[in-house]
């Protein structure tokens, strides 16, 4: 009896351990994760109407906001919004289609890629911002210098992740595709291309990142249009409210274009355990 | 070839380099007829398969068969981006695809699961939607490399009664390429014992009590009969 006593006293501790304790939910998680930010953002604003953070350093975000309003309103964001947003996606097109068009050469070929991986690949060594000044004296201050440096931004992780997921296309799936005699074409189609396709969308993700820094700094060159042009010239003014607008502006783009990007994956990838959120089409 | 042989070969030579592999190797098999070829590990099975397959090359001899035998691997090689039914239909160029492909994967035992993906199958139910594809062509000539050897031991013996079923029915010629001594005795009408790049022996299960072909086996293979094969 006394040991039996004795041994229920030793497990106590250990059976209270495996009691559930009042674990937060998933959304006072969520909720918590937010108060951070939001308690800068009041420190922010109330450090700003107290005057220890002059407008002309950091504007207050209620002074931030008024501005995004004043400029929708006026239709002027949207103008300059749609201007950036047209050449990133003129660019990422052209750059998108060179690559991915230059990676299945290369990826197919050992011809292609003895003569044109070497160039590409001494290309892509150089920082594509470096050519900045080089673009300038091509193609002047118009747009196609700007698309010019999406493209070639967009080229790169496009073209290299193309090759590398056709090049990792399991050899006994395309054995497969003997055995089940298919065509060249049908191949490409069903086995080689949906093979790589997880490459290329890392592709994808990285030449949206890529093509984004490539438009702030194109942006940055003489324009009349677009995001950056609205920053420039808000500088000449010191309307820190218009910079600051400027710079959250790319920050949603940048957030969404990833946005973009993983739903891509979650559509084009729903067979992948890796991607996918449920088992059926 | 007359119309109920399934394949025809003929002095067969295959070698890799200096290293011959099959060497005047001689093989008939009928439609229908089921065939299990048995040989140590390394004596040329899976070369000699391929080579029916079309896959490689050969260096002498004839293959008197069908250009595009169905083949079903060791491993179940279906293409995860593929709904089960795209895998099974995979290059077959018919607008009734999709109803082949229900009566197939019906038939080995997978109704309703056209749609799903092939990660959501058990191994046995991968490897049996790999029959399924290959039997969708209903093959003249239908060639299995150790399909079930990765499997455990209760869904062999299913698959086992399974593929029975399925050649009784569609009747190819079958040629099985096994390691398990027990599995070809309980499967195939003919065994064949592969040796020196060529085909040293052959039993006919319905002529010999499965306990002595298999003790018959086993010393063809040089294994002493009461150690049981790996
Ligand atoms: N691609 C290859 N190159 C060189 N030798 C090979 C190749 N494939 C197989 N072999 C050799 O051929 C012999 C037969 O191989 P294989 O047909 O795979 O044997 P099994 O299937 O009977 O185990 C082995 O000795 C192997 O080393
Ligand atoms: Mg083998």
């Amino acid at each position: 009896m006394t040991i039996e006593l004795l041994n229920r006293e030793a497990l106590k501790p250990a059976v209270q351990e495996h009691i559930p304790r009042p674990a937060a939910t998933e959304a006072q998680l969520q909720l918590l994760s937010w108060a951070a930010p939001v308690a800068i953002l009041l420190a922010w604003e109330v450090a700003s109407r107290a005057g220890l953070i002059a407008p002309q350093v950091l504007p207050a975000p209620s002074s931030v906001a008024g501005t995004a309003w004043r400029l929708t309103v006026s239709g002027d964001l949207f103008k300059h919004l749609g201007a950036s947003l047209l050449r990133a996606a003129i660019g990422f097109a052209i750059g998108g289609a060179i690559g991915f068009a230059l990676g299945v050469l290369v990826g197919f070929s050992r011809v292609a890629e003895a003569s044109l991986d070497r160039s590409i690949q001494m290309i892509r060594a150089i920082p594509f911002l470096a050519l900045l000044p080089l673009v300038i004296v091509w193609f002047g201050v118009d747009e196609s210098g700007k698309i010019f440096l999406v493209s070639l931004a967009v080229l790169f992780p496009i073209y290299i992740n193309t090759v590398l997921g056709i090049r990792q296309v399991d050899p006994k799936l395309l054995e497969l595709g003997r055995v089940t005699g298919l065509s060249r074409m049908k191949t490409i189609r069903k086995i080689i291309l949906p093979g790589a396709m997880p490459s290329i969308l890392t592709g994808v993700r990285y030449a949206l990142a890529t093509a984004w820094l490539a438009l702030v700094v194109a942006e940055t060159v003489a324009t009349t249009s677009g995001i950056g042009f609205l920053a420039m010239d808000a500088r000449e003014f010191l309307q820190t409210d218009v910079i600051v607008l400027a710079i959250l502006i790319y920050a949603v783009i940048g957030i969404s274009a990833d946005g973009l990007a993983r739903f891509l994956e979650r559509k084009l990838l729903a067979w992948h355990p890796n991607y996918a959120k449920e088992g059926r089409k | 070839m007359t119309t109920d042989t399934a394949v025809i070969v003929r002095n067969l030579r295959r070698s890799y380099g200096e290293r011959v592999v099959i060497d005047g190797l001689d093989l008939t098999i009928r439609k229908g007829e089921f065939v299990a070829l048995l040989g140590e590990s390394g004596c040329g099975k899976t070369t000699l398969l391929r080579a029916l397959a079309g896959l490689d090359p050969v260096n002498g001899g004839q293959i008197d068969g069908p250009k595009q035998p169905a083949v079903v691997f060791q491993e179940h090689r279906l293409l995860p981006w593929a709904s089960l039914w795209e895998n099974v239909t995979l290059g077959v160029d018919t607008a009734q695809g999709r109803k082949q492909a229900e009566a197939a994967l019906g038939e080995v035992g997978l109704a309703g699961r056209e749609e799903d993906w092939p990660r959501n199958l058990s191994g046995g139910q991968a490897q049996r939607v790999a029959l399924a594809r290959a039997l969708v062509r209903e093959p003249q000539l239908m060639l299995l490399d150790e399909p079930f050897a990765a499997l455990d031991a209760l869904t062999r013996i299913k698959m086992h009664v399974l593929i029975r079923e399925l050649v009784a029915r569609h009747r190819p010629g079958v040629l099985l390429v096994t390691h398990d001594v027990d599995e070809a005795i309980a499967i195939a009408d003919r065994i064949l014992v592969m040796r020196n790049g060529g085909i040293a022996a052959s039993y006919l299960t319905a002529d010999i009590a499965p306990p002595k072909l298999r003790e018959t086996l086993l010393q063809e293979l040089g294994v002493e009969s009461d150690s049981r094969a790996a």
